[in-house]
């Protein structure tokens, strides 16, 4: 029990605790400086309804979305080639590698690619297809690339980690039995990376719905997420109480992907051992 | 089994790993273009790079950064690696649960950590500064030192720990003696992950620093913010080349587990 103590104290007390006092926050009165008074109230989660603060939520399950997407046609090739390689380990250090490295340089080599006077729209004027620079940066285009850029390492590493464990075998039954290349990935392939694709789905929608630098500084003043939001609420706008009720928002749509996950990984489980 | 990969799929596959590291490459790239304030390339140049030692906003974040680092990355792998050895090697009520309960830090989203714990420390009227930034870092660097360490028990022989308690040797003596040079690699490599987390993180130490103490990324960031000075691109490439190296170490270290959670 003593292993335990030192670790299970310091996430309860700097993890959780935390997370309940916000939980409570977002029930109480908002204090004259924006902090947090006695008293019940579920205004504050009211005042979400409002169609301005909708529409960031939906803009945030949106993009979300749309990246994970993005990142499964993606990031499935990249998987199946790795778990066919020779070069297995070279290829999986490369994918590793940018999933550890600074986030925020790489959300800058981005901004250093698409602002006015960045790489593309240099190449593109001196080219000759454009007559002056497209607005690229602070568009919804590069918020998206961002987050498929930042997320999909995320995608990859679950796919491959199930289609390694793929008997080859498999395959080379359905090819005997006359199976075209289109058909082995539709029939046998993907059905059995299945728990690879939900789990790696999972992880490039959790993090990409709660984040913060991707949108603040891709999308800028207009492309709001809910991450942005929150942060606004408890630094300019000084509202504590509503900015944990924004952020209990996100946390439920966090979990009920979650619970989708887990739903779908126990159907599928339950179908296998049928 | 190096078979099956059509042409096609490969192709695509070479394009995705290529968008996964050319933005970064094109950084590293330009860091050294003489040019000030267009992507022309006018000439090789290292005067960004000269310009670095001369902002002392720089040098105080970099400071902040190896001193908050090297703490939480210390005190996390040490609770790291008790909860590990507790989760593999004892049998306790709600152990299932705890490790459930682990990876709630990892998929919680930063901001809603860093915000709650700001609330927290403002509740209790602890000062912001480098404190509170490694007292966060710490919470979230334990969960993922755990899961790097127990994926390295749960591959571990456990005979060589039962032949030292046959033979004799106490618990203790079993632990320092057979355990823990076994499970060496394992600790490092999560040590090098929990380092090079606690080096990049931006948005939970941003909340938690206050104002007057900010790590290299808090200054970068908005440097980022502020734009166009070709130093971004010297620091970031700096950044690049740190983690890059310790990432390559934790993955020689733990070479036969992809470091993914």
């Amino acid at each position: 029990m003593s292993l335990l103590a030192p670790g299970v104290l310091w996430l309860g007390l700097f993890f959780l605790v935390p997370l309940l006092l916000m939980l409570g926050a977002s029930v109480m009165h908002r204090g004259v400086y924006g902090g947090v008074e006695a008293g019940l109230t579920l205004e504050h989660y009211r005042r979400f309804l409002d169609p301005l603060y909708l529409q960031v939520l939906w803009r945030t399950i949106w993009w979300a979305a749309l990246a994970t997407l993005i990142c499964l046609l993606l990031g499935l090739p990249l998987a199946w080639v790795i778990a066919r390689s020779r070069y297995k380990n070279l290829l999986l250090f490369l994918v590793v590698l940018p999933f550890w490295t600074s986030f925020l340089v790489r959300t800058f080599a981005i901004i250093f690619l698409l602002r006015d006077t960045g790489l593309v729209n240099s190449l593109l004027l001196r080219l000759g297809l454009v007559s002056e620079p497209l607005t690229l940066l602070y568009t919804p285009f590069a918020v998206l690339l961002g987050l498929v850029y930042g997320f999909l390492p995320f995608m990859v590493l679950p796919i491959f980690a199930s289609l390694e464990k793929l008997d080859p075998a498999l395959l080379e039954a359905a090819e005997m039995l006359g199976a075209r290349p289109s058909a082995q990935f539709f029939r046998v392939t993907l059905p059995l990376a299945r728990p690879g694709v939900i789990a790696g789905c999972l992880l490039v929608f959790v993090p990409a719905l709660g984040s913060f630098i991707t949108s603040d500084l891709l999308g800028g003043a207009k492309q709001v997420m809910i991450g942005n939001l929150v942060q606004n609420q408890f630094t300019s706008a000084r509202n504590w109480p509503f900015g944990s009720a924004a952020s209990f928002v996100l946390v439920g749509v966090v979990l009920a992907a979650v619970v989708l996950s887990l739903r779908l990984r126990d159907r599928d489980q339950a179908e296998g051992s049928r | 089994m190096s078979r099956r990969v059509s042409r096609s799929t490969a192709v695509v596959a070479g394009t995705v790993l290529l968008f996964l590291h050319l933005p970064v490459l094109v950084l590293v790239i330009f860091s050294v273009n003489a040019s000030r304030y267009s992507v022309e390339w006018t000439g090789f140049t290292l005067d960004w790079y000269r310009q670095l030692p001369g902002r002392t906003d720089l040098l105080r974040g970099l400071r902040a950064s190896l001193i908050v680092g090297s703490l939480s990355t210390l005190i996390a792998t040490v609770f790291g690696t008790l909860l590990a050895l507790a989760l593999a090697r004892r049998r306790f009520p709600g152990r299932r649960t705890l490790e459930g309960l682990l990876y709630l830090p990892i998929v919680t989203p930063e901001i809603l950590a860093g915000i709650s714990l700001l609330l927290l420390f403002v509740l209790l009227r602890v000062p912001l500064g480098l404190g509170t930034i490694t007292i966060a870092h710490i919470a979230f660097n334990i969960a993922f030192v755990t899961v790097v360490i127990r994926a390295r028990l749960e591959g571990m022989d456990r005979s060589l720990e039962e032949a030292a308690l046959l033979l004799g040797a106490d618990e203790l003596t079993a632990f320092r003696t057979v355990t823990i040079p076994q499970l060496w690699p394992g600790i490092l490599a999560g040590a090098l992950l929990a380092f090079t987390m606690s080096f990049d993180d931006y948005v939970i130490t941003s909340l938690v620093a206050g104002t007057g103490s900010s790590t290299l990324p808090v200054v970068v960031y908005s440097m980022v913010r502020r734009n166009v000075e070709p130093t971004v691109n010297a620091i970031s490439t700096l950044i690049l080349l740190v983690t890059s190296l310790l990432i390559w170490l934790a993955f020689r270290l733990n070479r036969e587990r992809p470091l993914a959670v």
